[in-house]
């Protein structure tokens, strides 16, 4: 049984200029132990499906799923006070922004033991205690005494390990590192790194990296989910998206990876990410795609089943019939991509 | 990554460069008291013979006694130099120096003023928290209305409504004064909450309760708005913080989550305010006395006014300005105790 099963999730916000539909049928499924990376540009819905998932969702959002299910417990028959017990001790996520992330009017220490009591149950010594090595394990010096350190006393880099510390408190079965290292100096974002994945193997936790680094993936995740405007466009295993992307979209990520780019320079895939008003009716990648055809544009492509994962895709790279298909599909490549 | 704490050093910078901006405040006062009050037509001593009237070489002769016959710029000139010597004067009314008339009528208003506040928050905060948590709801509507309706509401007009429709038509509560004339309280604190708890009659301290009622409410009404609007704002900006995300994403309960994470937050810019209200309860207080005859600082004022009692006016004046000056300062002071990135990074 999967540890983490998510099917047809949606998340929608009313706006003034109507529904804007955030996260589009996104399934998912998840083993205890894997790691789990997602990518997609800004925008593309990669915080708000893990928000979902941890019932995080801010007013007026709303969350549709056809299940929604975690360690074998369905979470959208729970109650909230249920659910709530199950947030932050078996589910737990980190944010981009470490410092803000941690109340500036509570200490370290205050913070670390506070999901300790609650969710362990333990007093306030034992908790203490606890805090100590929990800091410890992540890496931060002389950890007794920062538990008296406010957030704003600590740099970025110390921050998210607090916050890393205070999400595996209660030795969580999975994780949801959500662009950990993206506000962080570079030194510091390979530690970071470092440091998530050793307590991933140490604890056989599964994680899931949201980032839009192709890099992070590359030296984390066992599969890859690639995200565009709410929809899962592309997912496989690493290695196999890495050696032979399906997707387009995939494909413009890592030529924009600056080891794969040619001169040097870093590649960007033009256009961006359509809005609530230019959403297209058929394939969401046609506007910025460089094989679009008539049939893409008015049609859009279901997830399928294709090359050992998935593929949101009329015509897929690896596709030994591509070339035909399109051509029959009236090709406007050359027009859309320039 | 140096770790900085909160020493005794940077809290006296702190207070010094505080201190340092009352000075010029002071001399503000001292001139306003001064000036204002002799720009209104008529002397004391006019105004003590009243209808009667004076001769004019009695007249004069008074005037001297006062020294309210030189130029004003000496008189100006003789007065800084008496408050500079800690005198301010005695009262050209009653003889009284101006200090001990103070002293006896001060718990009064503060009694009144404490009672204000307390009304304010216990009312506005938790008012505003749920205008916040609900925001555009129905009681988010009415709260904001009823509470712009309140700031807006002229004092003596509500004062009015409050005594005919509770003390006049229901007769639920006395219509002025700080407690029955029945009762003799000997003055201890001179809280009359306090004290008629010394007294063996309990009805004592029933009518001083009852007699704070209305005074209260009257009071407490700007700052009530102003406490309300405030901590809404306040709450719904820290509602959107990362920190919130945080704490709920750590499972802890709605009430904790709002209650404790977010309002320790959100109460930096409320207390703030709340230093800010004590000059507006003073100003309400002088109003306030007036319309339910409380006998303090305020109502005091006012008839140093009618009786063009200058050194009583200007005496208070300055007194009620260095206490509203060291609320603020302590406030300020409080600001820093609640806000930890202010106390570390001055
Ligand atoms: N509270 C909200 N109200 C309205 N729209 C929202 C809200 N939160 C997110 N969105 C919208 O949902 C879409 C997806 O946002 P999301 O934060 O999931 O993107 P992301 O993939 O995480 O991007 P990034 O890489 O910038 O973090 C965005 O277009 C965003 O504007
Ligand atoms: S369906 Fe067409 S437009 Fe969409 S990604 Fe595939 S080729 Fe590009
Ligand atoms: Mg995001």
């Amino acid at each position: 049984m999967a540890l983490l099963e998510i099917e047809n999730l949606s998340v929608e916000f009313p706006t003034q200029g109507g529904i804007m539909r955030a996260v589009d049928d996104v399934s998912l499924k998840l083993d205890e132990g894997e790691v789990l990376g997602v990518v997609g540009e800004s925008g593309s819905g990669k915080s708000v499906t893990m928000l979902a998932l941890m019932g995080l969702i801010p007013f007026p959002g709303r969350v549709k799923a056809k299940k929604l299910s975690f360690n074998g417990r369905d979470l959208l028959s729970m109650s909230d006070r249920e659910r709530r017990k199950l947030t932050g001790k078996d589910v737990a996520m980190i944010f981009q922004e470490p410092t803000t992330s941690l109340n500036p009017c509570f200490t370290i220490g205050f913070q670390l033991t506070e999901t300790l009591r609650l969710h362990e149950g333990m007093d306030r010594k034992a908790a203490r205690r606890r805090a100590i090595e929990l800091l410890e394990q992540v890496g931060i010096p002389s950890a007794e005494s920062r538990l008296s350190a406010y957030p704003h006393q600590l740099s970025g880099g110390m921050n998210q390990r607090v916050m890393i510390a205070m999400a595996i408190a209660c030795n969580p079965k999975l994780l949801i590192a959500d662009e950990p290292t993206t506000a962080l100096d570079v030194t510091i974002q390979a530690q970071i790194l470092d440091l998530l994945m050793t307590l991933q193997k140490e604890r056989n936790m599964a994680l899931v990296m949201i980032t839009h680094n192709m890099g992070v993936v590359a030296e984390t995740a066992q599969r890859v989910m690639v995200m565009y405007a709410g929809q899962i466009m592309e997912e496989r295993s690493a290695t196999d998206l890495f050696a032979s992307p399906q997707h387009p979209y995939t494909a413009a990520l890592l030529s924009a990876l600056p080891e794969r780019s040619e001169g040097g320079r870093l590649a960007t895939i033009p256009g961006v990410v359509p809005g609530l008003y230019d959403r297209p009716r058929g394939c969401l990648f046609s506007p910025r795609c460089a094989y679009a055809t008539e049939h893409s544009r008015n049609v859009r492509p279901d997830l399928r089943d294709w090359a050992g994962g998935k593929v949101r895709c009329h015509y897929p790279l690896g596709d030994p019939n591509r070339d035909a298909a399109m051509k029959a599909d009236h090709p406007l490549g050359t027009e859309a991509a320039s | 990554m140096p770790l900085r704490l909160f020493s005794i050093q940077d809290m006296l910078r702190f207070i010094l460069t505080r201190v340092s901006l009352v000075i010029p405040t002071f001399i503000g006062i001292t001139l306003l008291a001064f000036f204002l009050i002799r720009l209104v037509p008529g002397d004391p001593i006019e105004t003590m013979a009243g209808e009667r009237g004076i001769d004019v070489a009695r007249h004069e002769q008074l005037k001297k006694d006062f020294g309210l016959d030189k130029p004003l710029i000496v008189q100006y000139g003789y007065y800084v130099e008496r408050v500079l010597h800690g005198d301010l004067g005695k009262s050209i009314v009653t003889r009284e120096s101006v200090l001990t008339e103070f002293q006896s009528l001060f718990p009064a208003t503060v009694e009144l003023a404490i009672c204000a506040i307390i009304f304010a928050l216990l009312l506005g905060i938790p008012a505003g928290i749920v205008a916040a948590v609900r925001r555009n709801s129905i009681f988010d509507h009415g709260v904001m209305g009823i509470s712009l309706t309140g700031y807006s509401m002229p004092i003596f007009w509500w004062g009015l409504i409050l005594i005919l429709v509770f003390s006049v038509q229901i007769g639920w509560t006395p219509v002025s004064g700080r407690i029955d004339v029945l009762y003799y309280v000997e003055p201890v604190t001179g809280f009359l909450l306090i004290d008629t708890l010394f007294t063996e009659d309990e009805g004592a301290f029933l009518s001083a309760l009852g007699h704070l009622i209305l005074p209260t409410i009257v009071l407490g009404t700007q700052p009530l708005a102003t406490i309300a609007r405030m901590t809404r704002s306040a709450m719904l900006e820290v509602l959107g913080e990362d920190y919130i995300r945080t704490a709920k994403a750590k499972g802890l309960s709605r009430f904790r989550v709002v209650g404790l994470h977010a309002l320790r937050n959100a109460l930096i810019p409320v207390v703030t305010v709340i230093g800010l209200q004590v000059g507006v309860l003073f100003t309400g207080a002088i109003l306030t006395e007036t319309i339910f005859s409380w006998p303090g600082i305020g109502k005091w004022l006012i008839e140093a006014i009618f009786r063009r009692d200058y050194p009583v006016l200007q005496g208070g004046l300055l007194l009620v300005g260095a206490i509203v000056m060291s609320v603020n300062l302590i406030v300020d002071l409080t600001y820093g105790l609640i806000n930890p990135r202010i106390r570390h990074n001055r």
